[in-house]
């Protein structure tokens, strides 16, 4: 009785570490969510999406996978992780380089 | 528990209207390009959370698995076509 109390306490507190970790990936992709409102131009934009989105997309899949228990779900959801750490920042850099490439000049404060 | 997936795909889905706004808004096509990107990881982690709260992660895992490789290909065909058409490209549109 006292084993299935104890296992019912471990199942508890993982799915409330899971569930802290998805409130800060929330956090995260509404910082990000503000910086691409906020920010000047393509150049400053694109910290928001790569960096803090990144960010965001690790806390809130991290917690899903924690919440999975040890399954092959939990393997799914870390190579869709994986895969889109490598990915995104691939579309940053490319995106970025057309931009100056294609004669965009970055954003500078006014009055130097 | 279920009310707290059903909390976070809400926030996700408001969240991607800001990235839309700059889709539709964005002073240079770049801008679009970009707000595509930040659109289709939501999306990529709108489809597991979607699978948590149906109890299908093992179909839904696989569904972003195949969007984030079709963002990547679509998203870098799209920015090659632009870096290559150069300077006689008007960016300011």
């Amino acid at each position: 009785m006292s084993q299935n109390e104890l296992s019912e306490m471990a199942r508890l507190f993982i799915t409330s570490v899971a569930i802290g970790l998805m409130l800060v990936g929330l956090f995260f992709l509404f910082v990000a969510a503000v910086g691409v409102l906020r920010l000047p131009d393509v150049f400053t934009r694109s910290h928001a999406v790569s960096l803090t989105d990144s960010l965001g997309t690790l806390f809130i899949l991290g917690g899903l996978a924690l919440y999975q228990g040890l399954s092959t779900n939990l393997i799914k959801i870390l190579i869709v992780l994986v895969l889109l750490y490598l990915t995104n920042p691939v579309i940053t850099h490319a995106t970025v380089r057309a931009a100056l490439r294609s004669g965009l000049k970055p954003w500078t404060r006014e009055d130097e | 528990m279920k009310i707290f997936f059903l909390f976070v795909l809400i926030t996700i889905t408001l969240l991607i209207g800001v990235y839309l706004y700059r889709v539709l808004r964005g002073p240079t096509v770049f801008d679009r390009v970009l707000g595509l990107n930040g659109i289709s990881t939501k999306a990529i982690i709108l489809l597991v959370v979607i699978g948590t709260f149906y109890e299908r992660v093992d179909m839904f895992v696989d569904i972003s698995t195949g969007y984030a490789l079709l963002n990547l290909v679509g998203s870098l065909a799209i920015v090659k076509y632009l870096e290559e058409r150069g300077k006689s490209f008007d960016v300011s549109e």
